[in-house]
């Protein structure tokens, strides 16, 4: 476990650390937060939780994008699947977290085996192509399963059960799996980390930069490739049976294309290719999808007070007005997206210094 | 029998409009190597121009032809603006700022236009059944669709084949860094074929738009469906992107229309009205994997 934090000497290393700290404790300050009026107890960990999910499936899918140079566009399928084990399961009456979450993790990894030694065949846009029509294959077979709820989705009435652990109902539901869910972040961070730093991860990298030289020394690259790709299934397989537990809800949506592209978004804002990227990254478009609104109001009101101030209040519109454009957020998403594509493209991890691979 | 001829013609219908759709795509794809999402966000704005052209001139007319020209411009700014800088970047690159082209488009759309979706009034003359045989009645509506789509492919077809701006867009497809030692004006070859892309995607959907409801993210999903079609076709290619879009939209019209009968023997009404249409999405995307399995730069693909 040292090596993943190491070295605390650099900036780097220490606001990961003081990160996954703050993240780490957060159901012990919540608390303090909610009693400050700073926001409700309840609602950061509800939020949090599912960041914390978000970053397990996004760091899934680093090891493909960022270390093996895989452009999925496809891999919120494993998201659904593994929500829907776990709803369909739950459905029929199995609640044993025990059976739901291996069976949840163990298809996905079949589906990614079937996906990936099709797919990984192909090269550059056909590959991001078919990875996404076999996510659009399962969307539409979601759509089309008309016993749990089609288009609609099915509500899980009960979420899993480890052995009566985890507790049950109210707060104490919501401190138990935020708790479960960093762990899990942690043990996948932990994983990814060796597996990259392993002779495996090396094989794996020296593939995406060239294929033909690793081929020449006698690695078997497309048995690497489909490696990573199975096991980035697998764990993001993982995400989505946590998910699915965090909403109590499962449809189709949850693999639409354009979930696959939110993860994308997230891998490459927080830097492709680094341990703690995705994490970053998740961080930031979940946050900026929450607070964005409320962000843009304090600015439209400081700038309408501003102009209002030089220009006379009549000239510009009232302050209701200007803060009606605070609903368009997604438009002022979009931009920050094609500017940190155009101009920042190491992502938020680049800022903290010498990147680290691994 | 009706039925099907009836059906036969909507799936060419279908596969007309996505054919514009994809022929744009695919220019824009094989010249300039540049993987554009929001090429369905232009498509979008097609209907939505046309909507509000069609409501100030009392015209559907008028307004259509009013909405191209408006549809160039927007392609012309978005190309300047964003598309140009990402010619050099990877593909990924591409999918991110185009994904991000979409969020700011669907906004944008319901910040001018309101969230709630428009319908375009069709003039009389186009809204009533055309007689192809006494007994053979036919939307007029979706009879011009497919005259206008047939029309304008073999304009396409004339424009790459038979003319010099044609044998720049080739050449272009083949080597961009050769034509431009050749003395051709790279750049603006690209904005030109960047703005013809865009006015081809706002006619299907000005087209489109008096059949389904003009809607925000209506361009969403019919672009995933435009870039199964190029796949399938092969990048850069217009003859496989036309090949490609018969056969998708013939298999999703058919697919749709016979499949509720052919799963009922089976099924409930219920689940095979669900599962139908579920059937016959998921077969195009079996098609497109099984072409890209067996030829993996797609029918009449040259390059990955």
């Amino acid at each position: 476990m040292a090596g993943l934090l190491t070295p605390l000497t650099t900036w780097r290393g220490r606001i990961t650390a003081l990160l996954l700290v703050l993240l780490g404790l957060l159901p012990w300050y919540a608390p303090w937060l909610d009693a400050a009026g700073i926001i409700s107890q309840k609602f950061a960990l509800t939020l949090m939780t599912r960041v914390l999910i978000l970053a397990i499936a996004a760091v899934s899918l680093n090891l493909i994008l960022g270390y093996g140079g895989m452009v999925s566009f496809g891999h919120a399928v494993y998201i659904g699947l593994g929500g829907y084990t776990v709803g369909i399961m739950a459905h029929h009456g199995v609640q044993d977290g025990f059976l739901q979450f291996p069976l949840a993790i163990g298809l996905s990894a079949l589906l990614a085996l079937a996906i990936g030694a099709l797919s990984l065949r192909t090269r550059g846009v056909y590959f991001i192509m078919l990875t996404l029509a076999f996510a659009q294959l399962l969307y539409y077979v979601g759509v089309g399963l008309e016993a749990y709820g089609g288009d609609d989705g099915l509500t899980i009435n009960r979420r899993s059960d480890f052995a009566g652990l985890l507790p049950t109902r109210g707060l104490d539901k919501i401190v138990a799996f935020y708790i479960v869910s960093f762990v899990v972040l942690v043990l996948v961070l932990w994983l990814v980390h060796r597996l990259v730093n392993a002779r495996f991860g090396m094989a794996l990298r020296g593939t995406k930069s060239n294929e033909t030289r690793m081929q020449a020394l006698g690695f078997a690259t497309f048995h690497y490739r489909l490696a990573a790709f199975v096991i980035a299934g697998a764990i993001c397989g993982l995400a989505g049976a946590l998910l699915a537990n965090h909403t109590e809800f499962i449809s189709p949506a949850m693999m639409h294309w354009t979930r696959s592209g939110d993860l994308i978004v997230m891998v490459v804002l927080g830097g492709m290719g680094s341990l703690f990227g995705p994490l970053y990254g998740a961080i930031a478009f979940l946050l900026l999808e929450e607070f964005l609104p409320s962000l843009l109001r304090l600015v439209l009101t400081w700038l309408h007070g501003g102009i209002s101030a030089v220009l006379g209040g009549a000239a510009i519109g009232t302050l209701d007005a200007w803060l009606r454009l605070a609903e368009y957020w997604q438009i002022a998403l979009g931009t920050i997206m094609i500017l940190v594509v155009l101009y920042a493209r190491g992502g938020i991890d680049s800022l903290f210094g010498r990147p680290r691979h691994g | 029998m009706t039925l099907l001829i009836e059906q036969t013609l909507n799936g060419i219908q279908l596969g007309l409009l996505m054919f514009l759709l994809a022929a744009g795509l695919t220019l824009v794809f094989g010249i300039m190597d540049l993987v554009n999402l929001a090429h369905g966000s232009l498509y979008m704005f097609g209907a939505y121009f046309c909507a509000s052209f069609t409501a100030w001139t009392d015209s559907f007319v008028i307004g259509a032809l009013l909405a191209l020209p408006a549809a160039l411009l927007l392609g012309v700014i978005v190309e300047v603006v964003v598309a140009r800088k990402l010619y050099r970047r990877d593909h990924l690159d591409h999918v991110l700022a185009t994904f991000g082209l979409i969020l700011i488009a669907n906004d944008l759309v319901r910040l001018v236009w309101g969230p709630d979706g428009r319908r375009i009034p069709l003039p009389a003359w186009l809204n009533q059944p055309i007689y192809l045989t006494p007994d053979l009645p036919y939307p007029t509506y979706r009879f011009a669709v497919i005259v206008v789509g047939a029309a304008v492919a073999l304009f396409l077809y004339w424009l790459v084949t038979r003319t010099r701006t044609g044998m720049w867009i080739r050449a272009g497809a083949s080597n961009r860094t050769m034509i431009g030692a050749l003395g051709i004006n790279v750049e603006l070859l690209f904005t030109l074929v960047f703005g013809l892309g865009a006015v081809l995607a706002a006619l299907a959907g000005l087209m489109a738009a008096p059949i389904v409801t003009v809607s925000i993210g209506m361009g969403d999903n019919i672009l995933i469906l435009a870039f199964v079609i190029i796949v399938i076709g092969g990048i850069g290619s217009i003859k496989g992107a036309f090949i490609a879009a018969m056969i998708v939209g013939m298999i999703d019209t058919l697919g749709r229309a016979l499949l509720p009968d052919l799963l009922k023997t089976f099924l409930s009404v219920a689940a095979a009205n669900t599962a139908a249409p579920a059937l016959s999405s998921m077969m195009i995307y079996l098609l497109m994997a099984g072409v890209l399995v067996w030829r993996s730069t797609g029918l009449f693909g040259a390059r990955g």
